[in-house]
Protein backbone atom coordinates (compact mmCIF):
# COMPACT_ATOMS: atom_id res chain seq x y z
CA UNK A 1 0.00 0.00 0.00
CA UNK A 2 1.03 3.56 -0.65
CA UNK A 3 -0.64 4.80 2.51
CA UNK A 4 0.75 7.96 4.08
CA UNK A 5 4.03 8.26 2.22
CA UNK A 6 4.79 11.92 2.29
CA UNK A 7 7.62 13.94 0.90
CA UNK A 8 8.46 17.24 2.58
CA UNK A 9 8.04 20.24 0.29
CA UNK A 10 11.33 21.62 -0.92
CA UNK A 11 10.30 25.05 -2.17
CA UNK A 12 11.46 28.09 -0.26
CA UNK A 13 8.63 30.14 1.15
CA UNK A 14 10.03 33.62 1.31
CA UNK A 15 6.72 35.11 0.25
CA UNK A 16 4.61 32.44 1.84
CA UNK A 17 2.84 29.81 -0.22
CA UNK A 18 0.06 30.78 -2.64
CA UNK A 19 -2.15 28.07 -1.19
CA UNK A 20 -1.88 26.58 2.25
CA UNK A 21 -4.26 23.84 3.35
CA UNK A 22 -4.21 22.16 6.72
CA UNK A 23 -6.42 19.48 8.22
CA UNK A 24 -9.27 20.15 5.82
CA UNK A 25 -12.36 18.04 6.47
CA UNK A 26 -15.74 17.96 4.77
CA UNK A 27 -18.61 15.52 5.04
CA UNK A 28 -21.91 15.27 3.21
CA UNK A 29 -24.13 13.71 5.83
CA UNK A 30 -22.52 10.32 6.53
CA UNK A 31 -20.08 10.50 3.63
CA UNK A 32 -16.66 11.80 4.68
CA UNK A 33 -15.33 13.32 1.48
CA UNK A 34 -12.24 15.01 2.92
CA UNK A 35 -10.65 13.53 6.04
CA UNK A 36 -7.79 15.83 6.89
CA UNK A 37 -6.17 17.18 3.75
CA UNK A 38 -2.84 19.04 3.99
CA UNK A 39 -0.84 20.56 1.17
CA UNK A 40 0.89 23.71 0.03
CA UNK A 41 1.33 25.26 -3.37
CA UNK A 42 4.30 27.55 -3.97
CA UNK A 43 3.79 30.82 -5.81
CA UNK A 44 4.03 30.41 -9.54
CA UNK A 45 3.82 26.64 -9.36
CA UNK A 46 1.52 24.25 -11.16
CA UNK A 47 0.14 21.80 -8.65
CA UNK A 48 -1.87 18.79 -9.72
CA UNK A 49 -4.36 17.16 -7.41
CA UNK A 50 -4.62 13.71 -8.85
CA UNK A 51 -7.35 11.29 -7.93
CA UNK A 52 -10.10 9.05 -9.21
CA UNK A 53 -13.76 10.03 -9.35
CA UNK A 54 -15.14 10.74 -5.93
CA UNK A 55 -11.73 11.20 -4.33
CA UNK A 56 -12.73 14.68 -3.14
CA UNK A 57 -10.87 16.82 -5.68
CA UNK A 58 -13.83 19.01 -6.61
CA UNK A 59 -14.85 19.40 -2.98
CA UNK A 60 -11.35 20.65 -2.14
CA UNK A 61 -11.43 23.13 -5.03
CA UNK A 62 -14.88 24.37 -4.03
CA UNK A 63 -13.69 25.03 -0.49
CA UNK A 64 -10.61 26.88 -1.75
CA UNK A 65 -12.72 29.00 -4.10
CA UNK A 66 -15.17 29.92 -1.27
CA UNK A 67 -18.12 28.03 -2.77
CA UNK A 68 -18.27 25.56 0.13
CA UNK A 69 -17.45 25.78 3.81
CA UNK A 70 -15.11 23.21 5.35
CA UNK A 71 -16.23 21.34 8.46
CA UNK A 72 -12.76 21.55 9.99
CA UNK A 73 -9.26 22.69 9.14
CA UNK A 74 -7.90 25.87 7.64
CA UNK A 75 -7.20 26.98 4.12
CA UNK A 76 -5.41 30.14 3.04
CA UNK A 77 -5.26 31.36 -0.53
CA UNK A 78 -2.88 34.17 -1.41
CA UNK A 79 -2.49 34.71 2.33
CA UNK A 80 -6.24 35.09 2.98
CA UNK A 81 -8.35 32.70 5.02
CA UNK A 82 -11.13 31.19 2.87
CA UNK A 83 -13.62 31.20 5.75
CA UNK A 84 -13.06 34.63 7.28
CA UNK A 85 -11.64 36.64 4.35
CA UNK A 86 -13.73 35.19 1.53
CA UNK A 87 -14.03 38.51 -0.30
CA UNK A 88 -10.22 38.91 -0.43
CA UNK A 89 -9.87 35.33 -1.60
CA UNK A 90 -12.34 35.99 -4.42
CA UNK A 91 -10.28 39.00 -5.49
CA UNK A 92 -7.21 36.75 -5.71
CA UNK A 93 -8.59 33.74 -7.56
CA UNK A 94 -10.55 32.53 -10.46
CA UNK A 95 -12.23 29.22 -10.89
CA UNK A 96 -12.66 27.18 -14.03
CA UNK A 97 -15.11 24.54 -12.96
CA UNK A 98 -15.66 21.07 -14.28
CA UNK A 99 -18.20 22.18 -16.86
CA UNK A 100 -17.21 25.02 -19.14
CA UNK A 101 -18.80 27.97 -17.34
CA UNK A 102 -19.46 30.06 -20.41
CA UNK A 103 -22.61 31.79 -21.56
CA UNK A 104 -23.67 30.00 -24.72
CA UNK A 105 -26.02 32.71 -25.92
CA UNK A 106 -23.39 35.43 -25.75
CA UNK A 107 -20.43 35.65 -28.11
CA UNK A 108 -16.93 34.82 -26.96
CA UNK A 109 -16.06 38.49 -26.74
CA UNK A 110 -19.21 39.33 -24.79
CA UNK A 111 -18.37 36.59 -22.29
CA UNK A 112 -14.96 38.14 -21.67
CA UNK A 113 -16.39 41.66 -21.43
CA UNK A 114 -18.97 40.39 -18.93
CA UNK A 115 -16.28 38.96 -16.66
CA UNK A 116 -14.12 42.09 -16.99
CA UNK A 117 -17.10 44.27 -15.97
CA UNK A 118 -17.88 42.03 -13.02
CA UNK A 119 -14.25 42.32 -11.92
CA UNK A 120 -14.74 46.10 -12.12
CA UNK A 121 -11.87 46.62 -14.57
CA UNK A 122 -11.39 49.53 -16.89
CA UNK A 123 -11.42 49.01 -20.65
CA UNK A 124 -13.29 45.69 -20.66
CA UNK A 125 -13.35 45.73 -24.46
CA UNK A 126 -9.60 45.94 -24.79
CA UNK A 127 -9.06 43.22 -22.18
CA UNK A 128 -11.44 40.98 -24.13
CA UNK A 129 -9.69 41.61 -27.44
CA UNK A 130 -6.26 40.92 -25.93
CA UNK A 131 -7.38 37.61 -24.48
CA UNK A 132 -9.16 36.57 -27.68
CA UNK A 133 -5.92 37.14 -29.57
CA UNK A 134 -3.84 35.33 -26.97
CA UNK A 135 -6.10 32.28 -27.05
CA UNK A 136 -6.40 32.18 -30.85
CA UNK A 137 -10.08 33.03 -30.63
CA UNK A 138 -9.94 36.41 -32.37
CA UNK A 139 -11.72 35.15 -35.49
CA UNK A 140 -14.40 33.42 -33.42
CA UNK A 141 -14.83 36.32 -30.99
CA UNK A 142 -18.04 37.63 -32.52
CA UNK A 143 -19.67 34.23 -32.85
CA UNK A 144 -22.08 32.76 -30.33
CA UNK A 145 -20.36 30.35 -27.97
CA UNK A 146 -23.05 27.74 -28.73
CA UNK A 147 -21.26 27.25 -32.07
CA UNK A 148 -17.81 26.66 -30.51
CA UNK A 149 -16.08 23.27 -30.37
CA UNK A 150 -15.35 21.69 -26.99
CA UNK A 151 -11.72 22.77 -27.11
CA UNK A 152 -12.57 26.37 -28.03
CA UNK A 153 -15.15 26.52 -25.26
CA UNK A 154 -12.59 25.36 -22.74
CA UNK A 155 -10.04 27.86 -23.97
CA UNK A 156 -12.59 30.64 -23.68
CA UNK A 157 -13.44 29.35 -20.22
CA UNK A 158 -9.79 29.56 -19.19
CA UNK A 159 -9.42 32.95 -20.89
CA UNK A 160 -12.36 34.18 -18.76
CA UNK A 161 -10.46 33.01 -15.70
CA UNK A 162 -7.46 35.12 -16.68
CA UNK A 163 -9.39 38.39 -16.90
CA UNK A 164 -7.80 40.74 -14.38
CA UNK A 165 -4.76 38.46 -13.95
CA UNK A 166 -5.70 36.85 -10.65
CA UNK A 167 -2.58 35.40 -8.99
CA UNK A 168 -4.18 32.00 -8.30
CA UNK A 169 -6.18 29.93 -10.75
CA UNK A 170 -8.14 26.76 -10.06
CA UNK A 171 -8.77 24.41 -12.93
CA UNK A 172 -11.11 21.61 -11.99
CA UNK A 173 -10.62 18.76 -14.45
CA UNK A 174 -9.87 21.12 -17.31
CA UNK A 175 -9.81 18.40 -19.95
CA UNK A 176 -12.73 16.25 -18.79
CA UNK A 177 -14.96 15.41 -21.72
CA UNK A 178 -12.63 16.85 -24.35
CA UNK A 179 -11.45 14.97 -27.41
CA UNK A 180 -7.68 14.47 -27.82
CA UNK A 181 -7.25 17.67 -29.82
CA UNK A 182 -9.18 19.70 -27.31
CA UNK A 183 -7.06 18.29 -24.53
CA UNK A 184 -3.85 19.21 -26.30
CA UNK A 185 -5.15 22.75 -26.81
CA UNK A 186 -5.86 23.10 -23.11
CA UNK A 187 -2.48 21.68 -22.11
CA UNK A 188 -0.83 24.27 -24.29
CA UNK A 189 -2.70 27.05 -22.54
CA UNK A 190 -1.88 25.79 -19.05
CA UNK A 191 1.82 25.48 -19.86
CA UNK A 192 1.78 29.05 -21.07
CA UNK A 193 0.27 30.20 -17.79
CA UNK A 194 3.16 28.73 -15.84
CA UNK A 195 5.56 30.94 -17.76
CA UNK A 196 3.69 34.02 -16.56
CA UNK A 197 4.04 33.39 -12.86
CA UNK A 198 0.42 32.48 -12.21
CA UNK A 199 -0.13 29.83 -9.55
CA UNK A 200 -2.26 27.01 -10.93
CA UNK A 201 -3.99 24.30 -8.98
CA UNK A 202 -5.47 21.75 -11.31
CA UNK A 203 -7.34 18.58 -10.57
CA UNK A 204 -7.26 15.65 -12.90
CA UNK A 205 -7.87 11.96 -13.02
CA UNK A 206 -5.48 11.47 -15.91
CA UNK A 207 -1.98 10.47 -14.85
CA UNK A 208 -0.41 11.68 -18.06
CA UNK A 209 -2.01 15.09 -17.63
CA UNK A 210 -0.41 15.53 -14.21
CA UNK A 211 2.87 14.31 -15.63
CA UNK A 212 2.70 16.73 -18.58
CA UNK A 213 1.74 19.85 -16.71
CA UNK A 214 2.49 19.85 -13.02
CA UNK A 215 5.70 20.57 -11.19
CA UNK A 216 4.22 19.07 -8.04
CA UNK A 217 1.70 16.29 -7.84
CA UNK A 218 -0.39 15.20 -4.88
CA UNK A 219 -2.48 12.07 -4.98
CA UNK A 220 -5.81 12.44 -3.21
CA UNK A 221 -7.30 9.10 -2.32
CA UNK A 222 -10.44 8.56 -0.23
CA UNK A 223 -10.25 12.02 1.26
CA UNK A 224 -6.57 12.06 2.15
CA UNK A 225 -3.37 13.11 0.42
CA UNK A 226 -1.34 9.91 0.25
CA UNK A 227 1.60 11.14 -1.83
CA UNK A 228 2.88 14.64 -2.49
CA UNK A 229 6.02 15.57 -4.39
CA UNK A 230 7.61 16.43 -7.71
CA UNK A 231 7.40 13.96 -10.54
CA UNK A 232 11.00 12.97 -9.87
CA UNK A 233 10.28 12.41 -6.20
CA UNK A 234 7.22 10.36 -7.03
CA UNK A 235 9.24 8.22 -9.40
CA UNK A 236 11.79 7.56 -6.67
CA UNK A 237 9.05 5.94 -4.60
CA UNK A 238 9.08 3.07 -7.04
CA UNK A 239 11.71 0.35 -7.31
CA UNK A 240 15.01 1.29 -8.99
CA UNK A 241 15.39 1.51 -12.74
CA UNK A 242 15.89 -1.73 -14.57
CA UNK A 243 16.69 -1.52 -18.26
CA UNK A 244 14.39 -3.62 -20.34
CA UNK A 245 13.67 -3.40 -24.04
CA UNK A 246 10.04 -3.07 -24.99
CA UNK A 247 8.71 -2.82 -28.49
CA UNK A 248 7.00 0.54 -28.78
CA UNK A 249 3.49 0.15 -30.14
CA UNK A 250 1.60 3.27 -31.16
CA UNK A 251 -1.22 4.08 -28.76
CA UNK A 252 -4.69 4.42 -30.18
CA UNK A 253 -4.45 8.15 -29.47
CA UNK A 254 -1.32 8.46 -31.60
CA UNK A 255 -3.06 6.54 -34.38
CA UNK A 256 -6.10 8.78 -34.05
CA UNK A 257 -4.07 11.97 -34.16
CA UNK A 258 -2.01 10.73 -37.11
CA UNK A 259 -5.14 9.83 -39.06
CA UNK A 260 -7.10 13.00 -38.39
CA UNK A 261 -4.04 15.21 -38.79
CA UNK A 262 -4.03 16.52 -35.22
CA UNK A 263 -6.29 19.49 -35.88
CA UNK A 264 -9.85 18.33 -36.10
CA UNK A 265 -9.99 18.17 -39.88
CA UNK A 266 -10.44 14.93 -41.64
CA UNK A 267 -8.25 14.00 -44.52
CA UNK A 268 -10.66 14.77 -47.32
CA UNK A 269 -11.16 18.30 -46.13
CA UNK A 270 -7.44 18.82 -45.84
CA UNK A 271 -6.82 17.48 -49.30
CA UNK A 272 -9.58 19.65 -50.63
CA UNK A 273 -7.94 22.68 -49.17
CA UNK A 274 -4.55 21.69 -50.44
CA UNK A 275 -6.09 21.51 -53.89
CA UNK A 276 -6.72 25.21 -53.45
CA UNK A 277 -10.46 24.82 -53.02
CA UNK A 278 -12.84 26.15 -50.34
CA UNK A 279 -11.29 28.11 -47.50
CA UNK A 280 -14.59 29.33 -46.16
CA UNK A 281 -14.38 26.98 -43.20
CA UNK A 282 -13.92 29.82 -40.78
CA UNK A 283 -17.61 30.52 -40.28
CA UNK A 284 -19.04 27.02 -40.14
CA UNK A 285 -18.91 26.69 -36.40
CA UNK A 286 -16.55 23.74 -36.23
CA UNK A 287 -13.86 25.74 -34.55
CA UNK A 288 -10.95 25.68 -36.90
CA UNK A 289 -7.94 27.69 -36.06
CA UNK A 290 -5.24 29.36 -37.98
CA UNK A 291 -2.32 27.37 -39.22
CA UNK A 292 0.19 28.90 -36.87
CA UNK A 293 -1.61 27.64 -33.82
CA UNK A 294 -1.81 24.19 -35.31
CA UNK A 295 1.92 24.13 -35.89
CA UNK A 296 2.59 25.01 -32.28
CA UNK A 297 0.48 22.22 -31.01
CA UNK A 298 2.13 19.65 -33.16
CA UNK A 299 5.52 20.40 -31.68
CA UNK A 300 4.79 19.02 -28.27
CA UNK A 301 1.22 18.02 -28.55
CA UNK A 302 1.17 14.25 -28.53
CA UNK A 303 1.84 12.09 -25.54
CA UNK A 304 5.46 11.45 -24.70
CA UNK A 305 6.72 8.28 -26.31
CA UNK A 306 7.29 5.44 -23.93
CA UNK A 307 11.03 4.91 -23.78
CA UNK A 308 12.92 1.91 -22.51
CA UNK A 309 13.78 3.73 -19.30
CA UNK A 310 10.26 4.71 -18.29
CA UNK A 311 8.53 1.62 -19.52
CA UNK A 312 9.80 -0.39 -16.58
CA UNK A 313 7.96 1.54 -13.95
CA UNK A 314 4.50 0.49 -14.86
CA UNK A 315 5.61 -3.11 -15.11
CA UNK A 316 7.49 -3.30 -11.85
CA UNK A 317 4.97 -1.34 -9.90
CA UNK A 318 2.39 -4.04 -10.19
CA UNK B 1 -24.94 46.23 1.19
CA UNK B 2 -21.92 45.59 -0.99
CA UNK B 3 -20.70 48.71 -2.76
CA UNK B 4 -20.77 46.94 -6.11
CA UNK B 5 -24.37 45.72 -5.74
CA UNK B 6 -26.00 48.17 -8.17
CA UNK B 7 -23.23 48.00 -10.78
CA UNK B 8 -23.00 44.21 -10.70
CA UNK B 9 -26.77 43.84 -10.87
CA UNK B 10 -26.88 46.15 -13.89
CA UNK B 11 -24.15 44.16 -15.69
CA UNK B 12 -25.87 40.84 -14.99
CA UNK B 13 -29.26 42.28 -15.95
CA UNK B 14 -27.76 43.34 -19.27
CA UNK B 15 -26.56 39.79 -19.77
CA UNK B 16 -29.97 38.16 -19.19
CA UNK B 17 -31.79 40.79 -21.24
CA UNK B 18 -29.54 39.83 -24.14
CA UNK B 19 -30.74 36.27 -23.68
CA UNK B 20 -34.33 37.44 -24.10
CA UNK B 21 -33.58 39.60 -27.12
CA UNK B 22 -31.64 36.76 -28.78
CA UNK B 23 -34.21 34.10 -28.05
CA UNK B 24 -37.56 35.84 -28.57
CA UNK B 25 -39.11 32.36 -28.64
CA UNK B 26 -39.30 32.60 -24.84
CA UNK B 27 -41.66 35.57 -25.16
CA UNK B 28 -43.61 33.85 -27.95
CA UNK B 29 -44.10 30.62 -25.98
CA UNK B 30 -45.05 32.67 -22.93
CA UNK B 31 -47.84 34.55 -24.72
CA UNK B 32 -49.12 31.81 -26.99
CA UNK B 33 -51.16 29.98 -24.32
CA UNK B 34 -52.87 33.07 -22.87
CA UNK B 35 -53.59 34.43 -26.35
CA UNK B 36 -55.04 31.10 -27.50
CA UNK B 37 -57.20 30.97 -24.37
CA UNK B 38 -58.35 34.52 -24.89
CA UNK B 39 -59.37 33.87 -28.48
CA UNK B 40 -61.14 30.63 -27.51
CA UNK B 41 -63.10 32.33 -24.78
CA UNK B 42 -63.94 35.41 -26.82
CA UNK B 43 -64.91 33.69 -30.07
CA UNK B 44 -66.07 30.21 -28.92
CA UNK B 45 -67.32 30.05 -25.33
CA UNK B 46 -67.87 33.73 -24.69
CA UNK B 47 -71.25 33.87 -26.41
CA UNK B 48 -72.65 31.35 -23.91
CA UNK B 49 -71.30 33.07 -20.82
CA UNK B 50 -73.39 35.69 -19.07
CA UNK B 51 -71.35 38.15 -17.06
CA UNK B 52 -73.55 41.20 -17.09
CA UNK B 53 -70.76 42.97 -18.94
CA UNK B 54 -71.28 44.51 -22.36
CA UNK B 55 -68.15 42.96 -23.85
CA UNK B 56 -66.78 39.57 -22.80
CA UNK B 57 -63.19 40.43 -23.80
CA UNK B 58 -63.36 43.44 -21.47
CA UNK B 59 -64.57 41.11 -18.71
CA UNK B 60 -61.94 38.40 -19.03
CA UNK B 61 -58.78 40.30 -20.03
CA UNK B 62 -57.60 40.78 -16.39
CA UNK B 63 -57.64 37.00 -15.87
CA UNK B 64 -55.74 36.46 -19.12
CA UNK B 65 -53.10 38.95 -17.95
CA UNK B 66 -52.59 36.95 -14.75
CA UNK B 67 -52.30 33.73 -16.78
CA UNK B 68 -49.67 35.47 -18.91
CA UNK B 69 -47.61 36.25 -15.82
CA UNK B 70 -47.99 32.71 -14.47
CA UNK B 71 -46.86 31.42 -17.84
CA UNK B 72 -43.92 33.83 -17.99
CA UNK B 73 -42.42 33.03 -14.62
CA UNK B 74 -41.81 29.40 -15.57
CA UNK B 75 -39.02 30.85 -17.74
CA UNK B 76 -37.69 32.71 -14.72
CA UNK B 77 -37.25 29.39 -12.94
CA UNK B 78 -35.86 27.82 -16.11
CA UNK B 79 -33.25 30.54 -16.70
CA UNK B 80 -32.09 30.38 -13.10
CA UNK B 81 -31.92 26.59 -13.23
CA UNK B 82 -29.83 26.65 -16.41
CA UNK B 83 -27.36 29.08 -14.82
CA UNK B 84 -27.04 26.84 -11.79
CA UNK B 85 -26.45 23.79 -13.92
CA UNK B 86 -24.07 25.26 -16.47
CA UNK B 87 -21.46 26.25 -13.93
CA UNK B 88 -21.68 29.96 -14.77
CA UNK B 89 -23.44 30.45 -11.45
CA UNK B 90 -20.40 29.04 -9.63
CA UNK B 91 -18.11 31.22 -11.68
CA UNK B 92 -20.07 34.31 -10.60
CA UNK B 93 -20.07 33.18 -6.98
CA UNK B 94 -16.30 32.71 -6.98
CA UNK B 95 -15.78 36.24 -8.31
CA UNK B 96 -15.44 39.45 -6.30
CA UNK B 97 -19.03 40.57 -6.92
CA UNK B 98 -22.00 41.32 -4.71
CA UNK B 99 -23.34 37.78 -4.46
CA UNK B 100 -27.00 38.74 -4.20
CA UNK B 101 -26.80 40.64 -7.49
CA UNK B 102 -26.89 37.30 -9.35
CA UNK B 103 -30.36 36.66 -7.98
CA UNK B 104 -31.60 40.23 -8.35
CA UNK B 105 -30.57 40.29 -12.01
CA UNK B 106 -32.81 37.27 -12.61
CA UNK B 107 -35.68 38.88 -10.75
CA UNK B 108 -35.46 42.11 -12.74
CA UNK B 109 -35.11 40.18 -16.00
CA UNK B 110 -38.27 38.32 -15.13
CA UNK B 111 -40.05 41.62 -14.59
CA UNK B 112 -38.92 43.03 -17.95
CA UNK B 113 -39.75 39.82 -19.83
CA UNK B 114 -43.23 39.70 -18.29
CA UNK B 115 -43.94 43.34 -19.07
CA UNK B 116 -43.07 42.66 -22.72
CA UNK B 117 -45.37 39.62 -22.75
CA UNK B 118 -48.18 41.60 -21.10
CA UNK B 119 -47.83 44.36 -23.71
CA UNK B 120 -48.12 41.78 -26.50
CA UNK B 121 -51.23 40.22 -24.93
CA UNK B 122 -52.90 43.63 -24.44
CA UNK B 123 -52.10 44.39 -28.09
CA UNK B 124 -53.86 41.23 -29.24
CA UNK B 125 -56.77 41.99 -26.89
CA UNK B 126 -57.17 45.40 -28.56
CA UNK B 127 -57.39 43.62 -31.91
CA UNK B 128 -60.01 41.30 -30.43
CA UNK B 129 -62.15 44.26 -29.42
CA UNK B 130 -60.90 45.16 -25.94
CA UNK B 131 -61.66 48.79 -25.13
CA UNK B 132 -61.19 50.78 -21.96
CA UNK B 133 -61.92 54.36 -21.12
CA UNK B 134 -59.48 54.23 -18.21
CA UNK B 135 -57.39 57.33 -17.64
CA UNK B 136 -53.68 57.52 -16.99
CA UNK B 137 -54.14 57.06 -13.24
CA UNK B 138 -56.19 53.88 -13.68
CA UNK B 139 -53.69 52.45 -16.19
CA UNK B 140 -50.85 53.18 -13.75
CA UNK B 141 -52.87 51.40 -11.06
CA UNK B 142 -53.28 48.36 -13.33
CA UNK B 143 -49.57 48.42 -14.16
CA UNK B 144 -48.67 48.69 -10.48
CA UNK B 145 -50.80 45.69 -9.49
CA UNK B 146 -49.44 43.63 -12.40
CA UNK B 147 -45.84 44.51 -11.47
CA UNK B 148 -46.48 43.59 -7.85
CA UNK B 149 -48.09 40.29 -8.88
CA UNK B 150 -45.17 39.58 -11.25
CA UNK B 151 -42.62 40.22 -8.50
CA UNK B 152 -44.55 38.00 -6.07
CA UNK B 153 -44.69 35.10 -8.55
CA UNK B 154 -41.09 35.73 -9.64
CA UNK B 155 -39.79 35.25 -6.11
CA UNK B 156 -41.94 32.15 -5.93
CA UNK B 157 -40.32 30.93 -9.17
CA UNK B 158 -36.84 31.51 -7.75
CA UNK B 159 -37.40 28.66 -5.27
CA UNK B 160 -37.84 25.85 -7.86
CA UNK B 161 -35.20 27.55 -10.01
CA UNK B 162 -32.67 27.07 -7.21
CA UNK B 163 -33.78 23.68 -5.97
CA UNK B 164 -35.13 21.75 -8.98
CA UNK B 165 -33.34 18.68 -10.25
CA UNK B 166 -34.33 19.02 -13.92
CA UNK B 167 -35.31 21.86 -16.26
CA UNK B 168 -38.83 20.41 -16.57
CA UNK B 169 -39.15 20.32 -12.81
CA UNK B 170 -38.05 23.95 -12.61
CA UNK B 171 -40.84 25.08 -14.94
CA UNK B 172 -43.60 22.69 -13.91
CA UNK B 173 -44.68 24.56 -10.77
CA UNK B 174 -46.18 27.26 -13.00
CA UNK B 175 -48.98 25.01 -14.37
CA UNK B 176 -51.17 25.04 -11.26
CA UNK B 177 -50.70 28.81 -11.09
CA UNK B 178 -51.95 29.11 -14.67
CA UNK B 179 -55.12 27.26 -13.70
CA UNK B 180 -55.85 29.32 -10.63
CA UNK B 181 -57.70 32.04 -12.63
CA UNK B 182 -60.23 29.40 -13.81
CA UNK B 183 -61.27 28.90 -10.19
CA UNK B 184 -61.91 32.61 -9.72
CA UNK B 185 -64.07 35.41 -11.02
CA UNK B 186 -61.78 35.77 -14.05
CA UNK B 187 -64.01 34.03 -16.62
CA UNK B 188 -67.42 33.54 -15.01
CA UNK B 189 -69.28 35.06 -12.12
CA UNK B 190 -68.52 33.19 -8.91
CA UNK B 191 -72.27 33.12 -8.07
CA UNK B 192 -72.73 30.49 -10.78
CA UNK B 193 -70.37 28.03 -9.06
CA UNK B 194 -71.43 25.26 -6.62
CA UNK B 195 -70.90 26.02 -2.90
CA UNK B 196 -67.40 24.72 -2.06
CA UNK B 197 -65.93 25.83 -5.40
CA UNK B 198 -67.48 29.25 -4.95
CA UNK B 199 -66.08 29.50 -1.42
CA UNK B 200 -62.60 28.70 -2.76
CA UNK B 201 -62.98 31.10 -5.69
CA UNK B 202 -64.03 34.00 -3.51
CA UNK B 203 -61.20 33.54 -1.04
CA UNK B 204 -58.22 32.96 -3.28
CA UNK B 205 -55.87 35.77 -4.40
CA UNK B 206 -56.82 35.84 -8.09
CA UNK B 207 -60.43 36.99 -7.51
CA UNK B 208 -59.71 40.29 -5.71
CA UNK B 209 -56.80 41.05 -8.09
CA UNK B 210 -58.92 40.36 -11.20
CA UNK B 211 -61.87 42.33 -9.80
CA UNK B 212 -59.67 45.31 -8.98
CA UNK B 213 -58.06 45.41 -12.43
CA UNK B 214 -61.50 45.05 -14.05
CA UNK B 215 -62.85 47.92 -11.98
CA UNK B 216 -59.90 50.09 -12.94
CA UNK B 217 -60.42 49.28 -16.65
CA UNK B 218 -64.16 50.03 -16.46
CA UNK B 219 -63.69 53.15 -14.32
CA UNK B 220 -65.73 51.78 -11.44
CA UNK B 221 -64.80 52.55 -7.84
CA UNK B 222 -62.45 49.81 -6.65
CA UNK B 223 -63.78 49.68 -3.08
CA UNK B 224 -62.03 47.62 -0.40
CA UNK B 225 -61.19 44.92 -2.95
CA UNK B 226 -58.00 46.72 -3.92
CA UNK B 227 -56.65 46.40 -0.36
CA UNK B 228 -57.34 42.68 -0.31
CA UNK B 229 -55.64 42.39 -3.71
CA UNK B 230 -52.59 44.34 -2.54
CA UNK B 231 -52.44 42.37 0.72
CA UNK B 232 -52.36 39.09 -1.24
CA UNK B 233 -49.62 40.37 -3.58
CA UNK B 234 -47.45 41.75 -0.79
CA UNK B 235 -48.06 38.68 1.38
CA UNK B 236 -47.02 36.24 -1.36
CA UNK B 237 -44.09 38.50 -2.22
CA UNK B 238 -42.74 38.62 1.33
CA UNK B 239 -43.17 34.91 2.07
CA UNK B 240 -41.72 33.83 -1.30
CA UNK B 241 -38.85 36.29 -0.97
CA UNK B 242 -37.92 34.95 2.47
CA UNK B 243 -37.97 31.32 1.33
CA UNK B 244 -36.13 32.14 -1.92
CA UNK B 245 -33.37 33.86 0.03
CA UNK B 246 -33.12 30.93 2.42
CA UNK B 247 -32.73 28.56 -0.56
CA UNK B 248 -30.20 30.91 -2.09
CA UNK B 249 -28.11 31.13 1.04
CA UNK B 250 -28.17 27.38 1.30
CA UNK B 251 -26.89 27.10 -2.25
CA UNK B 252 -24.01 29.52 -1.88
CA UNK B 253 -22.55 28.53 1.48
Amino acid sequence: MLAAMSIPPTTDQVQGPAIHVQGLEKSYKELRVLRGVDFEVARGGIFALLGSNGAGKTTAVKILSTLLRADAGTARVNGFDVATQAADVRESISLTGQFAAVDEILSGRENLVLVARLRHLENPGRIADDLLARFSLADAGARKVAAYSGGMRRRLDIAMSLVGNPPVIFLDEPTAGLDPQGRIEVWQVVKELAGRGTTVLLTTQYLDEAEQLADRIAILHRGRIIVNGTLEELKRLLPPVKVEYVEKQPTLEEVFLAVVGDDGEDREEREEREDGKGRENGEDGKGRENGEDRQDRRKDGGRPAITAATARTSKDAR
Amino acid sequence: MNRHFLGDTAVLLGRSLRHIIRSPDTVITTVITPIAMMLMFVYVFGGAIRTGSDSYVNYMLPGILLITIASGISYTAFRLFMDMRSGIFERFQSMPIARSSVLWAHVLTSLVANLISLAVVVGVALLAGFRSGAGVGAWLGVAGILILFTLALTWLAVIPGLTAKSPDGAGAFAYPLMFLPFLSSAFVLTETMPGPVRAFAEHQPVTPIVDTIRDLFTQKPVGTGIWIALAWCVGILVVACVFANISYRRRIS
